[in-house]
């Protein structure tokens, strides 16, 4: 029989305002082991927690109910409240009655009622609880970076500078992610390149940093502290060891159809190439859909002229495993498909372009060699369009609900750049708002209407229609003028949304770690655990979280560090001990649990069972404890109901449906 | 509450909260010169319960119902069908005084859209 | 059963998944979101946690209505434990419509973390098809009942 004690959190007024709180601690008296029930304004502060304390000594306490917020903010502080006060930690309950009671119901009646509800379903699973302890894990003190962005580069550069060994992950043949395909950043027009190569080369130089570039993730299984992960790295067919990154056979390659990927697909590249001058590694790789050797096995131009034979034909992809204790997502964005908005004649104008491939235009090693030119016509365009929110801020299904955040301050910068470079052309920017949240992002907007003369319009475009003479004729809005626009321009480019990266799903699906409407990775806690996945030891950095800019990502790169560092910095991890238990007197051996566990935690042993006096050897299910996550599949695929969730037990949550439904 | 502006809501099925104010109706519309009351204009004026304006407004019969602001508003917010909605509303109000087919021929002049008056017809036939 | 009491309110018991649903719910209450007070949430660690057992409890008792809340398929913090919900849930639901419990009775819906607005909705859709239904009698236990 326990003794239980119950302790009502007023929550200030978030509870106490819609529960009689009062009325809860009297019906919770009543209930039968309820030995102590008090309220208090707020249980989490010391002092509620010292009342918890004070009550366990005085009455002797077994069992504690704490009706309060979801157990998903304070149910840990609790349990240490408890086990400082001398109990299992594991002899606590939250009756949720702040989420999931007084913040969604307005009278107070009926929130009290069902808040004496939750309270009574909690006294009634406590009453069935049974200490626990927690096991222990290893931690493998390594961290795996998915991505090679400058969010992965730079979380990558932080874990390893606190002396743990990293590895990163990169899809493409180079790290340096969209961050390299830039020109110059804002607010301050800096490079992107001369600040963004030194980070590459540092992290290639890394003595604890190994960079998996033209990789992919496979296969993650395990758990925090013990990932293990399978990683393919795909042919390169060129040895990495030899090469010395010499250039010639991409000059010499007789394939040039295949588009630039790195230049958005605006101009074309070899079948041999490495994506940009300053790759890392500065290896090229052969795109097997393109090279003529590996399509036809007539060719072999490139091998011909290494002059160290480092083109090697017969590489294949190559999987390796490795262990790590900590996973860091960097999975980073792309720009949105535009099929959808025909009105912007994306697809039927070279003119029109989204402001990433703005970004290639005007980079010197871009497809115009930095020069701002038509695609089309090669003409200097003297009249350039910019549209904000293509695609961010729609309800509907051609678009993003979300605001892309860095849009407007980019736009701004490209409208800067340009009337800097050329006087004589022309910058008229449509906007709906422009937002420039951020440190001197609204002086630098302004900068670019007061100094540079970039002409912004409060409205949006309706429609951009391509002209014979070759000029595109855009009809808009200007609201404050209560006009509508048409304008004839020579360029038009759109603020295309971004998306997160369209690997992300099958990457937090074998993270298991949880992934918004919109593929946005969802992180622990909107505001308090920010860089954190869910899943224990995955975490988050970059754009893969929400849409942000470099320095924002930067800072939560280097705070994924900090709480990469923070596991790794353990030897052992306390295991969640709510694991599944199988009673050997019940269980007949059928391996049925062993099918449905996703862990492989559960292995069969020949056991001498001492069956209320009879001695019989049995075939028996055994739980491995640290294997095992809790998930408590196996227990209702049990077919004699001889495997139970400790702490989810048959028998507390019966006792929970029951007295919900009483 | 004005009962009109509820009318207009249910009618259209619109909801002009749902509006961001970035004017795209306005930027797509075809007969934008042709109007007192702008497309945008139409959401807020539901929005301030000024029915009276609206119903009062040329836009309401210069709206051609070609929806291309229905189709490209990035927020469902659909001003076409709140101008047909209010076009609506001042028929009923009216008295049902619907059209017939006879009487269309003495309607037709060169300034009026054919579409509108299809439009009107198909609607608002007695 | 309809019922014309208007004062009638159904039972209804929410299991949800402690990774997906239930934080749904809590940012549905975080966002302050409402729906009814009928609706009472039992916290399993997976979807795959809830035993048929449980659910047969529930309408013995006196629930009119029960809903099985998980992440959504291929979201399992688990890998599939929403995978063996799902099946053994399209099992004895239909087991459940044999019975007399109707169809309306019992949903399976998937709500992540994110989905605090779904939550809401999805709670007050199903309860308010339960009140359409009226109270739930065919497998109520008689000795329950005062």
């Amino acid at each position: 029989m326990q003794k239980i004690g119950v302790f009502v959190c007023h929550c200030g007024s978030n509870i106490a305002a819609t529960v009689d709180v009062k009325k809860v601690v009297e019906m919770a008296a009543k209930e039968q082991g309820v030995f102590h029930a008090e309220d208090y304004p707020y249980m989490c502060s010391e002092a509620g927690q010292s009342r918890i304390a004070a009550a366990v000594k005085e009455k002797g306490l077994t069992g504690i109910v704490v009706c309060s917020c979801s157990p998903r903010m304070h149910e840990a502080t609790f349990r240490k409240a408890a086990e400082r006060a001398g109990i299992n930690p594991y002899m606590v309950e939250i009756a949720n009655i702040r989420e999931h009671c007084s913040w969604i119901h307005k009278d107070m009646t009926e929130a009290t009622e069902k808040a004496v509800i939750l309270m009574r379903a909690a006294v009634a699973k406590v009453h069935l609880n049974a200490p626990l302890m927690a096991g222990e894990s290893r931690v493998t003190k390594r961290a795996l970076v998915i991505g090679g962005g400058i969010a992965g580069i730079q979380t990558a550069i932080d874990i390893a500078d606190a002396g743990y060994k990293v590895d990163i992950v990169e899809k493409t043949p180079s790290i340096g992610g969209r961050m390299s395909q830039l020109d110059k950043t804002f607010p301050t027009l800096d490079c992107s390149a001369c600040i963004l190569t030194p980070k590459m080369v540092e992290a290639a130089s890394h003595e604890n940093i190994t960079i998996h570039t033209w990789s992919e993730v496979e296969k993650v299984s395990g758990f925090v502290g013990n990932f293990t992960v399978d990683i393919r790295k795909k042919a390169r067919y060129v040895n990495m060891d030899k090469c010395t990154g010499c250039g010639v056979c991409q000059e010499k390659c007789p394939s040039k159809k295949p588009l630039n990927e790195f230049n958005r697909g605006l101009n074309t590249r070899t079948a041999i190439y490495t994506p940009f001058a300053q790759a890392i590694p500065n290896v090229p790789v052969i795109d097997a859909n393109s090279c003529i050797k590996l399509k036809t096995g007539k060719c072999g131009i490139c091998e011909k002229f290494c002059q160290v034979g480092a083109i090697d034909y017969t590489q294949k992809d190559e999987i390796i495993t490795e262990q790590y204790g900590a996973i860091v997502v960097a999975t980073g964005f792309d720009t949105i498909k535009l099929d959808k908005y025909g009105e912007y004649a994306y697809n039927e104008s070279k003119d029109v372009i989204t402001s990433l491939e703005l970004e290639r235009i005007m980079n010197a090693a871009g497809p115009t060699k930095g020069h701002l030119e038509r695609l089309s016509d090669g003409k200097a365009p003297k009249e350039i369009v910019f549209i904000q929110c293509v695609g961010s801020r729609c309800s509907d299904d051609r678009g993003k609900p979300y605001c892309s955040k860095i849009c407007c301050m980019y736009t701004a910068k490209h409208a800067m750049l340009i009337r800097d470079k050329y006087p004589d052309t022309n910058v008229t920017v449509f906007y709906i708002d422009v937002r420039t949240p951020g440190k001197n992002f609204d002086e630098f907007y302004r900068r670019a209407v007061e100094d540079y003369g970039v002409h912004y319009i409060k409205g949006q475009v309706g429609k951009v229609m391509p002209q014979a003479d070759g000029s595109l004729l855009v009809q808009g809005v200007d609201l404050l003028d209560n006009k509508q626009i048409l304008k004839k321009a020579d360029m038009v480019v759109l603020a295309t949304a971004i998306e997160p990266n369209p690997d992300v799903r099958k990457i937090a699906t074998m993270l298991t770690a949880s992934i918004d409407t919109n593929n946005f990775l969802t992180e622990a806690h909107p505001k308090l655990r920010p860089v954190e996945s869910p899943t224990a030891g995955v975490f988050l950095s970059g754009v893969c979280q929400g849409p942000k800019d470099i320095p924002e990502t930067v800072a939560q790169a280097g705070a994924a560090a900090v709480k990469v560092i923070g596991l790794l910095a353990k030897d052992k991890l306390k295991t969640n001990p709510c694991t599944a238990k199988s009673d050997e007197l019940l269980c007949n051996g059928c391996s049925q649990c062993a099918n449905v566990c996703p862990y492989g935690a559960i292995t069969y042993e020949e056991k001498l069972i001492n069956d209320h006096g009879i001695r019989r050897t049995s075939r028996v299910a055994v739980v491995n404890g640290a294997l095992c996550q809790g998930c408590g599949a196996c227990t209702v695929t049990c077919p004699s109901g001889a495997m139970d969730l400790q702490g989810f037990s048959n028998r507390q949550i019966l006792a929970e449906v029951d007295a919900i439904c009483r | 509450m004005s009962k009109q502006s509820e009318l207009i809501k249910e009618i259209s099925g619109v909801n002009p909260l749902k509006c961001m104010k970035c004017g795209k109706c306005s930027a797509s519309c075809p007969s934008f010169n042709e109007m007192d009351i702008k497309p945008h204009q139409f959401v807020s004026y539901v929005q301030n319960e000024d029915i009276e304006a609206l119903t009062q407004s040329k836009s309401l019969w210069k709206c051609l119902s070609c929806f291309a602001c229905v189709e490209r508003c990035p927020r469902g917010v659909k001003p076409g069908k709140l101008i047909d909605a209010a076009r609506q509303v001042l028929i009923r109000q009216r008295g049902q005084e619907g059209l017939t087919a006879n009487e269309i021929p003495a309607l037709l002049d060169d300034e009026t859209p054919q579409q509108l008056l299809m439009s009107a017809f198909r609607k608002y036939r007695r | 059963m309809p019922v014309n009491n208007e004062n009638w309110k159904p039972t209804i018991v929410a299991f949800c998944c402690n990774w997906c649903s239930y934080a749904g719910a809590d940012l549905a209450g975080s966002s302050r979101l409402a729906y009814p007070a009928d609706v009472k949430i039992i916290k399993v660690p997976c979807s795959c946690r809830v035993n048929p057992m449980f659910i047969l409890r529930a309408f013995e008792k006196g629930a009119d209505g029960v809903i099985l809340c998980g992440c959504h398929p291929g979201d399992c913090h688990y890998s599939t434990g929403n995978y063996y919900a799902r099946r053994r849930m399209t099992l004895l639901f239909s087991m459940l419509d044999y019975l007399g419990i109707e169809e309306g009775r019992t949903r399976v819906e998937w709500v992540s973390a994110a989905e605090g607005v779904k939550f809401s909705e999805t709670m007050n859709s199903f309860v308010e098809k339960v009140r359409t239904l009226g109270p739930s009698v065919r497998l109520g236990d008689l000795r329950c009942k005062n």
